[in-house]
């Protein structure tokens, strides 16, 4: 709200200079110090199978940022994620005690996580409402859900073929986990940054209106937005449930947290317009690095998440308070 | 001046607690006894005091997700405080509690305000860090009823003319309130700031002052609210009213406080408390699981937030249909 007056410069910078100036350099680099960092610190950090276990701090939560990116960008959030984990685990957990095989289980989660973001997205693009309270709401009915049906018991037994997505590996260290986010961060990088669909999502996020009267389907873009959050979810589902191998009304809990502040690590725009699939792929690989490194010197739990808390407001206030003082 | 009143959100809301009381009270007469329904009163009136800060809060189009957290380490604070010394009388807690609120409140207004960050980002990361402050400060271990003072526990459950100092806390805070929002001018300037931030700027008023001192008043609360609590439980631990900021969303959203800010009273909002604390209060009687309680109340944030919709679009001309429809 408040008036600049912005300093235009003479010449433009160059595109080399433009991309070492970048967000992402800068994340990239701050990865790189991180790595180097838990080298040191732990004896037990450079081994190729400790930092494919450690992969699996973000990729689930990667998946659904990847989403989430996109939704920001077009000026909407869902904090509904966490809690479609829990109701698509909730369900297959419940099909899986009927027998149900694998690929069913995976169709019902995916399909359970469908439903839910269909839920959010005519709730937010045919009724008009607000995405933030929507979302609030949804994220209780949907773990609501699952703690009626679970209350405080868990379901187990799924079948064996089951454990792939969460357990098996590909080859050597890379893990199913793995392959999936990196095939997903490929497909949501080319969906956003080299496709009309992507162009339409910046329209959105910086003039809804101006994108509305050059011919985007403003509501439209949006109700896929949010039926592609909630199948990242379904997907990320699958992936926790498999690794953990049970179900839980608790599963995930407090993960929304951890997928926006991902998002917003990664120069995403929480006000919309702007931000990169690359910028979140880099901001996943840091979060995990942190998670993991502060895991080894046997940093608890909850000090993390006040890490992460931190992470959130800092990369946000430090460019803040940067410009500020430079002023 | 009584057909306005009857078509009003707080008569329909007032119909709709009735209803509910109603209910309950086919199969079971003794839940509308005097002495239960002051029971329900003094167990809702923490939340009646939480909800009366988020709503100026959401008032100036701003919303506190960490209300809870704040309570929690207000709570753990003067719990920790007592058990070093035990002597230290009640009015010195409630002192450091309040104070101690106002000051993490402060802190999240201070991020709006100066540093311009989106408040749904500041108190989504303030919340984790003040809950994981908690576990710094405990070591994670309880504090038990046996560790704490004798005034320390009775403060709260003292009953004065009938009611306990609790209630009689919480009806203080929401006079205040209908005073401060209808009679001052610091009350006006919260909705003026919501409605309509550019048109309050050219009226004079300092739009990020104004929201500053909603969070800090909303944390003061949230202090207060930390000691009463601690005090009627007679117990603090890291997770004392874990996800409680949903309960106090709820009942603002309920009570008909707009979310895009400016719109909302007193009344609506006693009343929309009022009506998840007798839900709350009529499940176990009713023989329904808790369990229930979480998709219920998010099944209601959703209702409310779409009648909320509803009743506010009649209001105001929509000359450019297309682009009401992109907003």
């Amino acid at each position: 709200m408040t008036v600049t007056d912005r300093h235009i410069p003479d010449r433009l910078q160059s595109p080399l200079q433009r991309r070492l100036r970048s967000w992402e350099t800068l994340l990239l680099a701050v990865a790189v110090a991180i790595f180097t960092f838990n080298a040191f610190a732990s004896p037990y950090f450079l081994n190729a199978w400790n930092l494919s276990d450690a992969t699996f701090n973000f990729t689930e939560k990667a998946m659904i940022a990847f989403a989430m990116a996109l939704l920001i960008i077009a000026g909407e959030i869902d904090l509904s994620v966490a809690a479609i984990i829990a109701l698509a685990s909730t369900a297959m957990g419940a099909a899986a005690q009927f027998g149900a095989p694998t690929l069913l289980l995976v169709l019902i989660g995916l399909a359970v996580g469908l439903a839910c973001g269909a839920f959010n997205a005519v709730l937010v693009t045919v009724m008009g409402l607000p995405s933030i309270v929507v979302t609030i709401g949804t994220m209780s009915l949907f773990r609501g859900i699952s703690y009626i049906v679970l209350g405080d018991t868990a379901y187990g037994g799924y079948p064996k073929g089951f454990k792939v997505f969460g357990q098996g590996y590909v080859w050597w260290v890379f893990s199913w986990e793995l392959v999936i986010f990196v095939a997903l961060a490929l497909a949501f990088g080319v969906l956003l940054h080299l496709t009309n669909f992507g162009r339409a999502v910046y329209a959105i996020g910086n003039n809804a209106t101006g994108a509305l009267f050059s011919g985007i389907r403003v509501q439209r873009v949006k109700f896929i937005l949010f039926l592609l959050t909630g199948l990242m979810s379904g997907v990320a589902s699958v992936c926790l449930t498999s690794r953990l191998g049970s179900t839980r009304p608790s599963i995930g809990l407090g993960m929304e947290l951890e997928v926006v502040t991902m998002v917003v690590l990664g120069g995403v725009n929480i006000l919309g317009g702007s931000g990169t699939i690359p910028g979140v792929v880099i901001a996943a690989v840091v979060m995990g690095l942190v998670t993991f490194g502060l895991g080894l010197l046997n940093v608890p739990g909850i000090v993390m998440s006040i890490v992460i808390g931190l992470l959130l407001i800092g990369v946000i206030a430090l460019p803040r308070l940067w410009a500020m003082w430079r002023r | 001046m009584f057909k306005r009143f009857l078509a009003s959100r707080e008569a329909i809301l007032l119909g709709a607690v009735l209803i509910l009381l109603a209910l309950v009270a086919i199969r079971f007469p003794a839940f509308i006894a005097p002495a239960n329904l002051a029971n329900v009163f003094n167990d809702t009136s923490p939340l009646i005091i939480l909800a009366l800060g988020q709503m100026i809060v959401i008032l100036t189009k701003c919303i506190d997700l960490s209300i809870a957290a704040n309570l929690a380490l207000c709570g753990m604070v003067v719990a920790i405080l007592n058990v070093a010394h035990p002597d230290l009388p009640v009015i010195v807690t409630l002192v450091v509690a309040t104070g101690l609120g106002t000051i993490l409140g402060a802190i999240n207004g201070l991020l709006v305000w100066k540093l311009t960050i989106p408040p749904i980002v500041v108190t989504l990361g303030t919340m984790t860090i003040y809950r994981g402050t908690i576990f710094l400060i405990s070591n994670g271990k309880w504090v038990n009823s046996h560790e704490m003072s004798a005034p320390f526990k009775a403060f709260s459950r003292q009953i004065l003319l009938g009611l306990p100092v609790l209630s009689w806390i919480a009806l203080a805070v929401v006079a205040t309130f209908a005073v401060l929002l209808t009679r001052t001018t610091l009350g006006r300037a919260f909705y003026a700031v919501g409605g309509n931030p550019h048109a309050a700027v050219y009226a004079g008023l300092n739009v990020g002052r104004t929201q500053f001192l909603a969070f800090a008043i909303a944390g003061a609360l949230a202090g207060l609210t930390g000691y009463l609590w601690v005090s009627r439980y007679a117990v603090a631990y890291v997770d004392i009213a874990g996800g409680f900021e949903l309960d106090v969303i709820a009942a603002c959203v309920i009570g008909g406080i707009a979310i895009s800010g400016g719109i909302g009273s007193v009344g609506g909002l006693v009343l929309g408390a009022l009506f998840l604390g007798v839900i709350k209060n009529a499940l176990p009687v009713v023989n329904i699981s808790p369990f229930w309680q979480l998709a219920i109340s998010g099944a209601a944030i959703v209702i409310a937030v779409a009648f909320n919709a509803r009743s506010s679009r009649t209001k105001g001309r929509i000359i450019l249909k297309s682009a009401e429809v992109a907003a």
